[in-house]
């Protein structure tokens, strides 16, 4: 259990002040905080629970949310502890119809995903919270009312000994799908709620599929429905069962009920044990602004999206990772307060990737009406023999970062480039001679030099605020052929390791343009 | 942006007909819808361009009694 502290300052007269608090100790609330603290930004993190998230929620975590995980300093025990895997399998009915591969090239430090339950990723991510004394994290602290002020925001936090006042400069609501924060504000998220009713069982056996995404439409031991497995680590499953709209929620949760679903998916000599079975329900939702004045809004809060594609904390933690650098640069007085207006747009057009892959993945998997069906088998029956039809097949479009396209934080291309990560994308890792190149780009700013800097370069860019490290590569080999600069190029990346903006030729006045406009700063030209 | 051709196009309209029945003959209704399904994936991927593909769908839906949506 996570204990109830009693901090100084809830006995403050006037209520506790502090920079920066964040609403909800879930994966996107620590990540953020994270983030903020290991810059030395002091932050106070509240959650009304007394435990990490527990029973059947995120299993599959994505390269670049691991990416992001390795800039905050804790990637490595997460990929150590987790099942990591890249090939997809389809099934219909009695048959594999193809298979797919989510990482086909070698040269990246982490791979397509990892399987990891979601309580053990929120357990190593606490275990690097707890180690940053910037973090103020405070459980059993229930957040009750909020008000915006001149200042910021004020909140009443209700915890087993009374209640009292917090307020903050800037408030993110990281409070999840049901957020208290978005309601007290007045504001929604709307969206589709999806009919189909899923059992969702995490089982412990010993068995010897291979460590792959497994999906079956109408197989013969679930007819008429899809069952999705995947492994994790220490011998236990995730069996996902579609139901569909008509199944009893409490009835289907009876072992009685679960046992001979998940013994005909392995056969009558398959042994096994029942770890946490639930039945759900799915939506696609947003809020319609990321952002309320002092007020930004991250993760399931801002965003709903059914797990088909694991783009629901995978898409949350790419939301730290777009505000923790910006939230820095406006408290430092680095850049204008509107640089946070850039989070909502950039994570609000993110989550409208992540909502319509995931719907168009629903509306495949539960398809809706007898025509929907037809074409869906249709599509199935074709794929296995015709490469067309494998590419129509949708058990879930798999999370992948968004490219920031239009982002007034870009600088666009002034010269021709025939590869690499456009202004707006994310970089892509390759391998340097100790190491990784997405590893040597934590320190913020980092401009890419690919050949030889000119004289004179460095000093350029010297007085620049926050400053930009230079990291030097080779201009012939893999990072230079995945940045399209064989020839020598140049990239300017912001903290989040999006690309600002890209250069064949050195230009130090071009670059702090770049810079300056990247932090929506005036003297951007 | 690439139209969807309408004037005629097949060079032997009737064999074409002729063609498209037969290949329905004998089946239960249930496989000839699945059969038609499948045509219209195989001839939309040999089409390609989705620009042309929607115009098609258009006017195909345009021309069917009791569309809602289109009134
Ligand atoms: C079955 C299932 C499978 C999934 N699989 C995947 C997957 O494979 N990959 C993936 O990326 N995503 C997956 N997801 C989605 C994922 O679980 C969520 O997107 C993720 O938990 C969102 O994180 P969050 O930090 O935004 O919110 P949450 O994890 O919901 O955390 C919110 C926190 O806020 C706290 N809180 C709430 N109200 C208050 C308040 N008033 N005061 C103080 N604290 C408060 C809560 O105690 C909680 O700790 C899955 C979800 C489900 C249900």
């Amino acid at each position: 259990m996570l204990r109830y502290q009693h901090w100084p300052d809830q006995d403050a007269a006037d209520g506790a002040r502090h920079a920066v608090a964040i609403v909800g100790a879930g994966p996107v609330g620590l990540a953020l905080a994270i983030d903020l603290a290991q810059a030395g930004q002091p932050v106070v993190v509240l959650d009304q629970d007394d435990r990490l998230s527990d029973g059947s929620r995120a299993i599959c975590f994505a390269k670049r949310t691991l990416e992001i995980f390795d800039r905050l300093g804790c990637g490595a025990p997460m990929v150590a502890e987790g099942v990591s895997w890249h090939t997809g399998k389809v099934f219909f009915r009695d048959d594999l119809v193809y298979s797919f591969d989510l990482l086909p090239e070698p040269g990246h430090a982490r791979p397509a995903f990892i399987n990891l339950s979601q309580h053990r990723l929120e357990e190593l991510l606490l275990h690097r919270a707890e180690a940053l004394p910037a973090i103020s994290l405070r459980w059993q602290q229930r957040v009750t009312a909020v008000e915006k002020t001149a200042e910021g925001a004020r909140l009443t936090v209700a915890t087993p000994d009374g209640e009292y006042r917090l307020s903050c400069r800037t408030l993110v609501a990281a409070d999840g799908a049901r957020s208290t924060v978005r309601g007290l504000l007045g504001h929604e998220s709307t969206g589709q709620t999806f009919h189909d009713r899923f059992l969702i069982a995490d089982v412990r056996m010993e068995a010897d599929f291979p460590p792959e995404r497994w999906f079956w439409f109408d197989p013969p031991f679930h007819r008429g429905q899809s069952v999705l497995l995947h492994r994790q680590p220490d011998n236990v499953w995730r069996v996902d069962f579609q139901l569909g709209p008509d199944a009893d929620p409490a009835a289907e949760r009876a072992p009685e009920r679960v046992i001979p679903r998940i013994q005909a998916l392995l056969g009558p000599q398959a042994k096994f044990s029942l770890l946490w079975v639930s039945v759900y329900t799915f939506a696609c939702a947003r809020m319609a602004r990321f952002r309320d004045g002092p007020v930004l809004f991250a993760g399931d809060c801002a965003h709903r999206v059914s797990p088909f594609g694991a783009r629901g904390a995978n898409g949350g933690v790419q939301d730290a990772d777009n505000l923790g650098w910006k939230l820095r640069a406006v408290l430092r007085g680095q850049a204008p307060d509107w640089l946070l207006d850039t989070y909502a747009d950039e994570r609000e057009a993110a989550a409208d990737e992540n909502i319509l892959n995931s719907t168009r993945s629903t509306d495949f998997i539960t398809p809706k009406g007898a025509i929907s069906h037809l074409f869906r088998d249709a599509v199935l029956g074709l794929a296995r023999d015709h490469g067309f039809a494998r590419r129509l097949v949708n058990s879930g479009r798999l999370s992948l970062p968004a490219t920031y396209d239009g982002s007034a934080l870009n600088t666009p291309d002034a010269d021709a480039f025939e590869a690499g990560p456009r202004p707006g994308a994310p970089a892509i890792d390759a391998p340097m001679e100790n190491g990784w190149l997405l590893d040597a780009t934590h320190g913020g700013f980092t401009l890419l030099a690919f050949g030889a800097l000119p004289d004179g370069a460095a000093q350029a860019l010297g007085d620049l605020v926050p400053p930009a490290t230079v990291v030097t590569l080779p201009a012939q080999g893999l990072a230079a052929e995945r940045y399209g600069a064989r020839d020598g190029a140049f990239y300017l990346l912001r903290p989040d390791q999006h690309v600002c903006a890209r250069w064949r030729r050195f230009d130090a006045d071009a670059v702090r343009a770049a810079h300056a406009r990247a932090l929506c700063r005036d003297d951007a030209a | 942006m690439s139209k969807l051709v309408t004037d005629p196009n097949i060079g032997a309209p009737d064999d074409f007909y002729a063609a498209l029945i037969d290949a329905h003959r004998g089946l239960p209704e249930a496989d000839s819808h699945l059969l038609n399904a499948r045509l219209i994936l195989l001839l939309a991927n040999h089409i390609g361009d989705l620009e042309v593909l929607r115009q098609a769908m258009a006017l195909a839906r345009a021309g069917v009694a009791g569309d809602k949506a289109a009134t």
